[in-house]
């Protein structure tokens, strides 16, 4: 007679995950390479920002760029046809976001010799990115404009886990009721750590601001 | 949303404790969400059943989920009230200076097991 039996577990469903993400962000440590998952929702100029920031900072550090979607290429070829940085596709094959496994598989298909800044562009969501940790040294994520000031109400989670708040498509602020102000206290109401830094993609503004904390946060991470 | 993906973790997990305890099959899993994890029961087990079809151990696991409600505590006041109806500004005395108690659980309670 087959004996039935219950296993007491009271374990988080993203605690294996969790695990995992530590040990991929312990791996690049020793390999040298920072990992900065960047995340927003579709539309908010995550490429563009990239190319903008990739092209300021390339002559200094070593980058190679992951482009997560669930289908076609044109984020990969983009990066690397504005920049020249090595840059690869990700196909979640239907996933909403990236776990810490599919990262490291990811991180597998670049050649990380020199690399010092592996960006991951996640997938356009700000919802389930959040939940799963991808084993980045730092998270980042940018808001546009026209999505509105109140986006860090309506996404509690999102902004909470972020080091990082891009605003971006400043130049368009006039034409929209965006008011920065009040966008800036909802991140903080959500993460009084988290850092905020407007600019435009498109333009150039504020760019500069972005590598410069790039470039600090790799630094600091070095010497820790 | 999610929700497969949180499948897919939550089977990754039941697999490795069948392992560790060699049980022959797995009956059920309970799972515990809370009201405000951005996880919805019902897409869950949907989820969850068009999943388990290609398990082994777990190919005929039924999905227990036992809803958690969402409390928040209030700083300024000391009252807990219901997340969901009231949101984060205090009912009782209007402060936004409060944190989430419950509701927020995404976790593997129990599962019951066939031993070899």
């Amino acid at each position: 007679m087959d004996e039935v039996r219950v296993i007491e577990i009271k374990k988080s469903i993203f605690d294996d995950n969790d695990k995992d993400a530590n040990r991929l962000r312990e791996e690049l440590k020793t390999k040298g390479v920072f990992l900065l998952n960047l995340m927003s929702s579709p539309g908010s100029g995550k490429t563009t920002t990239l190319i903008s920031t990739i092209n300021a900072l390339k002559d200094k550090i070593k980058i190679a760029v992951m482009e997560a979607d669930i289908d076609s290429d044109v984020d990969a070829i983009k990066i690397k046809e504005a920049t020249g940085v090595q840059s690869i596709q990700l196909h979640t094959g239907g996933m909403c976001h990236l776990d810490a496994e599919m990262t490291r598989q990811g991180l597998s298909g670049l050649d990380l010799k020199d690399v010092d800044l592996a960006i991951l562009e996640n997938v356009g969501n700000l919802v389930c990115p959040a939940e799963f940790d991808t084993g980045a040294s730092k998270n980042c994520m940018i808001l546009s404009v026209p999505e509105g000031h109140d986006k860090p109400l309506k996404y509690p989670l999102m902004f909470s886990i972020c080091d990082l708040v891009l605003i971006n498509k400043m130049d368009v602020a006039p034409y929209f009721d965006f008011d920065l102000d009040k966008c800036s206290q909802y991140i903080k109401m959500r993460n009084p750590n988290a850092e905020i830094i407007p600019i435009c993609a498109k333009t150039g503004e504020g760019v500069d601001k972005f590598a410069d904390w790039i470039i600090k946060n790799i630094e600091k991470w070095r010497n820790n | 949303m999610h929700e497969l993906g949180v499948v897919f973790h939550c089977i990754k997990q039941v697999n490795e404790i069948a392992k560790e305890n060699n049980v022959k099959k797995v009956n059920s899993v309970t799972v515990e969400i809370g009201e405000v994890s951005t996880v919805i029961p019902y897409y869950f087990e949907d989820c969850w059943n068009w999943a388990v079809k290609k398990e082994t151990v777990l190919k005929d696991a039924k999905i227990y989920i036992e809803k958690i409600e969402a409390v928040t505590h209030c700083e300024n006041c000391g009252k807990d009230y219901p997340t969901v109806a009231h949101g984060k500004i205090c009912p009782h005395c209007g402060s936004e200076k409060t944190f989430l108690l419950t509701g927020n659980e995404i976790a593997i309670k129990q599962i019951e097991v066939v031993d070899n």
